[in-house]
């Protein structure tokens, strides 16, 4: 079999993969998309493993232990998504964005704030 | 540098065997349904098409002459993976059903890099290996035995270390996922 | 002795210093100090006239001493001294004057407030005139010249608190400076013909034709214009009548004896240059034409006894110069002799009168020679010299200068050697002639009115001290009979005055020639006996030379000549001259420091904008960029996931197409 083909499988597959995880709103949807690129990854694995000859069967073995780490994997972050879910009763990937940077322009450096000095004068 | 149609091109110097075509079906198969995974609008609707992706994958295992994986891959992947995702669907009360805006923000830079990352790896492939074959009739055949003996002489320790990194996620996602009322955490 | 000459002007110069500094704690205020240096100094300078006096031989008395001061290269300036016969007589002059007129001033100024400053200028003058008559070259001359002018500026102006008095020292100065501008560029002149400032050398190389004849003409031209300036011939006569402000005494020393006759001692040094220029010899006789004759007229009409005989001053230098420029060098120098005897006389016997009455004004005196028979003496016999009356002294020198000039005029035998165009000699003698008539008019005139008739005034006449009568009867004696050093019964070819101060060839006699001795006796006594016949009883009803109708007009005004001056010179240069070069300054000269202040200023706003804006704005502005490029890629952070692992892949891929094009 000319190698191209599971190559090629596996690099079109990662990719759609990569569309899903980039794209999708729904947190779960976006686990299974990362399932898909493990996928991709394992077909790549084997297809060489099948090149290579291998006595140790290195290429399988190690597919193997991506399928285990990735069913590892999937329960971790589903155990996530429910935690997300009971905090804010969505798992909209888009309303998470606490960590960010909101457009309005940053407090100036050397103002003080008036809240900050008074706290620590209270706990001396 | 080759395009996939030079590549397609090359191909036909050695005669296409039914290996082959099965194979490609089989991808087409895969590919089809991870397209359908990444863009249909009803959520189990795309747990399903996961389905049929990941068997498509277990069949290009066997195709490769990797058994072991193949069964490793429908039992695991198919049978729990999917059961796994289907719960947290329920759980978190994603509508079963249509429902608009599953797409989020970043679908169209998202796309943009897919679409790259796809150019990119098709073209570094076919490029790499145009010549390339895999043998499948010599001793490649990889039989269960074989995988067995490879698994618990060479990779004993890696074995074990996988057990015991899934031990660590199931009580790590026992732990998150259990319900806070006594106020413990 | 000569060749210690070098003391004579050192003494008076300390005593200058000592006075200066010293003279306001002294007895005598400084007084006795300056007459004590003069009279050492005249004691010297009566050794060097026996000296010359003795010299026997061909070859004339001349005694040099140099000692090098500077040395540029292309000559070298001397400090040093030429003692010959006229240097020698002229010291003579010099120190007697200058002795009798300070004895006179410890009377005269007694009681003065500038006292011993007075003296201290006194004596600096002193050194000045001496300076310029011991010197051998012409620089170290032009230093003694200007230390007199300077010192005439002081003593013309003692009563500075009037007005008119410090004006008049400004007059005299300016005008004399005017001179002087002509005689720096006839020193330069003859230093560029002959290589040297030294009379020796310049008379040498003038002799020996080394010196171009348009250089010696330019020269003598230039620095004759010195001698028009300080012995005030016509142009720049105006400043002597008004210089009669100073003191009495200043008058006598100044303007008798010394620095006005400094001119004429000038030519007679460089005479053997001059004696080749015939360009300057016939100016010289037309502008001593004009001078005597005007002066003369001027002072017919005056009131002021110091004005008459300020006139008369310049007429009589006139009389100098007309005889030096038509080859009378022992005339000349004569008579230069004589006046300063009779004329410091008649101005010391003027300063006794107008001591006594108070007043310089000839109507209010009158009758005098009742009150003051020590000078009415002395006057007349001043008198007497001035109008030429025969065997007084300036009989024997205009006698002279008579028949110098009928020579010139080619009237007589002409001499040798004598450029002067008979037509200027011709002049010389008419104007002499008249002028000679007029001066014993006026002289006559003046004597009247002061000693004869009754007395007019309402003062208290009275004879003068000693300290003044003194040196008046001292003078007396020269002023009569000086005139027998030249004359040819009482000298012999090798002792008479013209054989002592020639400057080449043989020792002559002196002569008289009788055709001259008619017109001088005739001239003379014709104008004395006029002038006896009108004022011959003091002052008349109507003074005939106050009635001339349009010439007493004339004469009055000086000829007009001040007035033109005025208009012509003075006003111009004051308002318009001293306009415009203060506009000069302010806008031309002040431009380049005022646009340089206005550059730096506009150049410090500059820099300090520039630092502003610029400079600070470079650090603000990156400030600023680093701001709004945070701003910006504070965005990136938006918060979402996706985001950031669309980011992390396209990277990935990028970096994967990057190596694999490679």
């Amino acid at each position: 079999m000319h190698l191209v083909y599971p190559l090629a499988l596996a690099s079109l597959l990662f990719s759609i993969g990569m569309y899903g995880v980039l794209a999708r709103r729904n947190a779960v949807l976006v686990l299974m998309s990362i399932e898909i690129m493990l996928n991709a990854v394992n077909i790549n694995f084997v297809a060489f493993n099948a090149y290579w000859q291998d006595n140790l069967l290195q290429g399988q073995i190690f597919a193997l232990f991506v399928i285990t780490v990735a069913a590892a994997e999937v329960g971790v972050g589903l155990a996530i998504v429910l935690l997300i879910f009971r905090n804010r009763e969505s798992i909209d990937i888009d309303a998470l964005h606490e960590l960010g940077d909101s457009a309005a322009p940053p407090r100036a450096l050397t103002t003080t704030r008036p809240d900050a000095e008074p706290q620590l004068e209270h706990r001396g | 540098m080759l395009t996939l149609a030079d590549a397609v091109r090359d191909v036909s110097y050695r005669d296409t065997n039914p290996t082959e075509v099965i194979f490609i079906l089989l991808g087409l198969v895969a590919i089809g349904s991870a397209v359908l995974v990444v863009t249909t609008r009803n959520v189990v609707r795309a747990a399903l098409w996961l389905v049929v992706t990941l068997a498509a994958a277990a069949g290009s295992y066997l195709m490769l002459a990797a058994e072991f994986v193949a069964w490793v891959q429908v039992l695991i992947y198919v049978g729990a993976v999917v059961v796994l995702l289907l719960f947290g669907i329920m759980l978190t009360k994603a509508p079963i059903g249509r429902e608009q805006g599953l797409d989020g923000e970043n679908r169209i830079a998202g796309a943009i890099v897919a679409l790259a990352a796809a150019g990119t790896l098709v073209t570094l492939m076919v490029d790499a290996f145009r010549n390339q074959y895999v043998d499948l009739n010599g001793g490649a055949a990889a039989t269960t035995a074989k995988t067995g003996e490879a698994l618990f002489q060479a990779y004993v320790l890696p074995f074990e270390v996988v057990s015991v990194l899934l031990l660590a996620a199931l009580i790590g996602s026992i732990v998150l996922s259990r319900q806070d009322d006594e106020g413990v955490r | 002795m000569a060749d210690n000459a070098w003391i004579i002007p050192a003494l008076p110069l300390a005593s200058f210093f000592v006075i200066l500094f010293l003279g306001k704690r002294m007895p005598g205020k400084g007084a006795y100090v300056g007459i004590a240096a003069i009279a050492a100094s005249l004691v010297v300078a009566i050794g060097i006239v026996i000296q010359v006096v003795s010299h026997s031989g061909d070859t004339p008395f001349v005694r040099e001493r140099a000692y090098d001061l500077v040395n540029f290269g292309a000559g070298h300036w001397t400090l040093g001294m030429k003692i010959d016969g006229l240097a020698a007589f002229m010291l003579l002059v010099v120190c007697t004057v200058s002795l009798l007129v300070q004895i006179y001033s410890t009377g005269y100024m007694h009681g003065d407030k500038r006292y011993t400053f007075f003296f201290a200028i006194l004596s600096l003058f002193t050194t000045g005139m001496l300076i310029v008559t011991v010197a051998d070259n012409l620089l170290l001359m032009l230093v003694g010249w200007e230390i007199m002018g300077v010192c005439s500026y002081f003593l013309i102006g003692h009563y500075w608190e009037e007005e008119p008095n410090s004006n008049a020292a400004i007059k005299a100065f300016l005008t004399t400076r005017v001179g002087d501008v002509g005689f720096m560029l006839g020193v330069i002149t003859l230093y560029w013909g002959a290589g040297s400032f030294k009379f020796t050398d310049i008379i040498e190389k003038a002799e020996a034709h080394q010196i171009t004849s348009g250089m010696i003409v330019a020269g003598t031209l230039l620095i004759f214009c010195g001698a028009i300036g300080k012995s005030a011939q016509f142009p720049l006569h105006t400043w002597l009548p008004d210089a009669m402000a100073g003191p009495t005494p200043v008058s006598a020393l100044i303007h008798a004896a010394t620095m006005v006759a400094s001119g004429i001692y000038l030519v007679a040094r460089l005479y053997p240059v001059f004696e080749l220029s015939s360009a300057a010899l016939n100016l010289m006789g037309v502008l001593a034409a004009i001078t005597m004759v005007g002066a003369a007229c001027m002072a017919l009409v005056q009131d002021d006894i110091k004005k008459v005989l300020a006139y008369s001053t310049v007429s009589q230098l006139a009389y100098m110069t007309g005889a030096l420029s038509v080859g009378g060098y022992t005339a000349g120098f004569f008579h230069l002799f004589t006046h300063a005897a009779f004329k410091g006389l008649l101005f010391l016997g003027a300063g006794s009168v107008i001591h006594a009455v108070g007043t310089n004004n000839m109507s209010e005196m009158g009758g005098l020679r009742k009150y003051m028979p020590r000078t009415h003496l002395t006057y007349l016999i001043g008198c007497l010299a001035l109008a030429g009356f025969p065997l007084f002294a300036a009989f024997w020198s205009k006698d002279e200068i008579l028949f110098d000039a009928w020579n010139a005029a080619h009237w007589g035998t002409a001499e040798e050697g004598v450029l002067t165009n008979p037509g200027v000699g011709k002049l010389v003698f008419v104007a002499a002639v008249v002028t000679a008539l007029m001066t014993a008019f006026y002289t006559t005139r003046m004597y009247c009115l002061t000693f004869r008739g009754k007395y007019r005034g309402t003062a208290h006449p009275h004879e003068s001290p000693l300290s003044i009568t003194g040196p008046l009867m001292v003078l007396a004696v020269p002023a009569a009979l000086a005139g027998f050093l030249n004359s040819p019964w009482t000298t012999t070819a090798h002792s008479n005055f013209g054989s002592w101060i020639r400057f080449g060839g043989a020792p002559h006699a002196a002569h008289l020639d009788p055709t001259m001795v008619v017109f001088s006796v005739v001239t003379g006594l014709t104008g004395i006996a006029v002038g006896y016949l009108v004022y011959g009883a003091g002052m008349p009803s109507r003074d005939p030379t106050l009635n001339m109708g349009f010439a007493t007009t004339l004469f009055e005004n000086r000829f007009y000549v001040d007035a033109f001056y005025l208009r012509a010179i003075v006003r111009p240069v004051r308002v318009q001259v001293a306009a415009a070069s203060y506009w000069i300054n302010q806008n031309i000269l002040d431009a380049p420091p005022n646009l340089a202040a206005k550059g730096g200023v506009v150049a410090g706003e500059l820099a300090y904008s520039f630092d502003q804006n610029a400079i600070d704005g470079v650090v603000n502005g990156s400030g600023r960029v680093a701001s709004i490029f945070g701003r910006g890629l504070r965005l990136l952070q938006n918060g979402n996931v996706q985001a950031y692992a669309t980011g992390m892949f396209a990277g990935v891929v990028a970096l994967a197409v990057i190596f694999a094009a490679r």
